[in-house]
């Protein structure tokens, strides 16, 4: 069960610190602030019980936190920088979304942005943004903070920019949302397979932004992002085996995947690609709709063997088109394969070596196609590329056991 | 109001080797800034060539002076504005106007106490 604080946290997080920094114009304060108004209230409401109405108690407690601080450096007579920001009276609705654009703000790196974004708008911990983007806590706290003395001393301000601007800027905040989602997928160089959950928290703030208002409920390249993240979050439990270890698509249970995400995200999608929904006329915006289209084609099919590969394969062709990247193709090469054509899908590998010089999937899919063509004693030398590669213990072992199911004469 | 300057560094020689109608189109958009931005300009000069800089460093006592610019890079400072604004987004917005030859470099002044304005 979810504790009242905890719920509180998730829901208010957000709200009242973007009302806070709008009313003290100190990022540091109205966040120290806050994490302290939580943190007491974690102290006293087990016993003294949750109060009527717990936002307006954190409020209290936080602005009374940002007076003593106030006070404390008047007497140190300690000048700070503020923040821009527009002349207001109360609270406003989109008081959040100015928070999100003011994180998620293209001054900053998409790193350092994302990183930002988890910590001032959902409120997550320090040492659970380090978990994610696997960094030692205390590179994370390093990070957050020259990221929010930029933004301070470069001026970003706490405002909504003008219409011909804003579709960009929710795009930023798109692409932050998606790099620290992928991050919770990316494998580490230990055990630890799946950080989920915290990939999980990616969708939770595309959820908050769209519900912001008009002009991001509204934008292509949000939907589409929340589309996609929907569909491959929904297989998270079938990823793991009871051990830990990773299980791939092709033998995951899929009873375990999450149906009414996945009903979600392929709702979302259908809205998109249909008649009457949003023109898709971002290149970004088409990038996510197809990289979802994908994600529906093995939600789609009830077992892995009535999955459409034809179809993904065109979609991969399509998405190499718009990006030109080598790890689409490198995936491309694989549905090709999968659809039945060895020949065109390494044919595809080819000159993908100089692009992705590092890259343990790229010989490791060329083992695999070799040996599905016969060709083995070709595969065990483009395994042993992959091994010398992989940092990653459980697709170390999978690997050597590729390697070593190999008919070598 | 924060004060900005705006550093414009580009490709040597850039300007001078354009065609006359590439010349007067960038030429347009300064003045087209300048009116937009107005009175918030409160400084700004295009630069001679590296050719023409001078390098002073102090070492050990004695001051050290240098033939060319303090950095070698393929883009070199060719002009500023300096720009008093509300915040960043600010900026941006009118740096847009600036000729698209420049990688325009933004940057906050911050205030020392004991020097005068």
């Amino acid at each position: 069960m979810i504790q009242p604080i905890e719920a509180v946290w998730r829901d208010e997080w957000g709200r009242l610190l973007a009302l806070l920094v709008a009313q003290t114009r100190r990022l540091d304060l109205a966040e120290d602030a806050l994490a302290d108004a939580f943190e007491r209230a974690a102290r006293t409401w087990p016993e003294a019980g949750t109060p009527d109405n717990p936002p307006a108690w954190l409020l209290t407690a936080a602005r009374r936190r940002v007076l003593d601080r106030l006070r404390a450096e008047a007497v140190a007579a300690r000048k700070q920088p503020l923040l821009a920001v527009e002349e207001q009276g109360g609270e406003r609705a989109d008081d959040v979304l100015r928070l999100v654009l003011l994180a998620a703000h293209p001054s900053l790196s998409e790193e350092a942005g994302a990183a930002l974004t988890l910590r001032l708008v959902l409120g997550i911990s320090t040492a659970d943004i380090a978990r994610l983007f696997l960094v030692p806590e205390p590179t994370m706290a390093a990070r957050l903070t020259r990221a929010r003395k930029k933004v301070v001393a470069a001026g970003v301000p706490l405002a909504i920019p003008d219409d011909d601007v804003l579709p960009q800027r929710l795009e930023t905040v798109a692409r932050v949302a998606y790099l620290a989602f992928t991050a919770g997928y990316a494998p580490g160089s230990g055990a630890d397979v799946v950080r989920a959950d915290l990939a999980g928290e990616a969708i939770r703030l595309v959820r908050l932004v769209r519900g912001t208002g008009r002009a991001a409920a509204g934008n292509a390249a949000l939907a589409a992002l929340l589309a996609l993240m929907l569909l491959q979050h929904a297989r998270r439990d079938a990823r793991v085996d009871a051990d830990g270890g990773l299980v791939l698509l092709p033998a995951q249970d899929r009873s375990g995947w999450h149906r009414s995400e996945i009903d979600e995200g392929l709702m979302l999608l259908a809205e998109l690609t249909g008649t009457r929904g949003a023109a898709v006329d971002s290149a970004l915006a088409a990038e996510y709709v197809l990289q979802a289209l994908i994600a529906a084609e093995h939600a789609r099919a009830a077992r892995a063997q009535e999955t459409d590969w034809l179809a993904i394969a065109d979609y991969y062709r399509q998405l190499e088109d718009l990006t030109g990247s080598p790890v689409v193709r490198l995936n491309r090469a694989v549905a090709v394969a999968e659809a039945g054509d060895l020949g065109n899908a390494l044919g595809l590998l080819d000159g993908l070596d100089e692009a992705l010089p590092h890259s343990h999937r790229l010989p490791a899919v060329r083992a695999e196609l070799l040996s599905r063509a016969g060709r083995h004693t070709e595969a065990a030398a483009a395994y042993d590329v992959a091994l010398e590669r992989c940092e990653n213990e459980p697709e170390h072992a999978q690997l050597r056991a590729r390697r070593s199911a190999l008919r070598l004469t | 109001m924060t004060k900005y300057l705006v550093l414009l560094a580009g490709l040597e020689n850039e300007w001078n080797d354009a065609e006359p109608a590439d010349r007067e189109r960038w030429h347009q958009d300064h003045v087209t800034f300048g009116r937009e931005v107005g009175s918030a300009i409160l400084g700004g000069e295009a630069l001679d060539g590296i050719d023409t800089a001078t390098t002073v460093r102090r070492r050990s006592g004695t001051v050290e002076l240098t033939d060319g610019p303090y950095a070698e890079a393929a883009e070199q400072l060719g002009g500023f504005y300096l720009l008093e604004a509300p915040d960043l987004d600010q900026v941006v917005k009118w740096c847009a106007l600036l000729p698209e030859i420049y990688s325009i470099e933004i940057r906050p002044c911050i205030q020392i106490e004991g020097l005068t304005d």
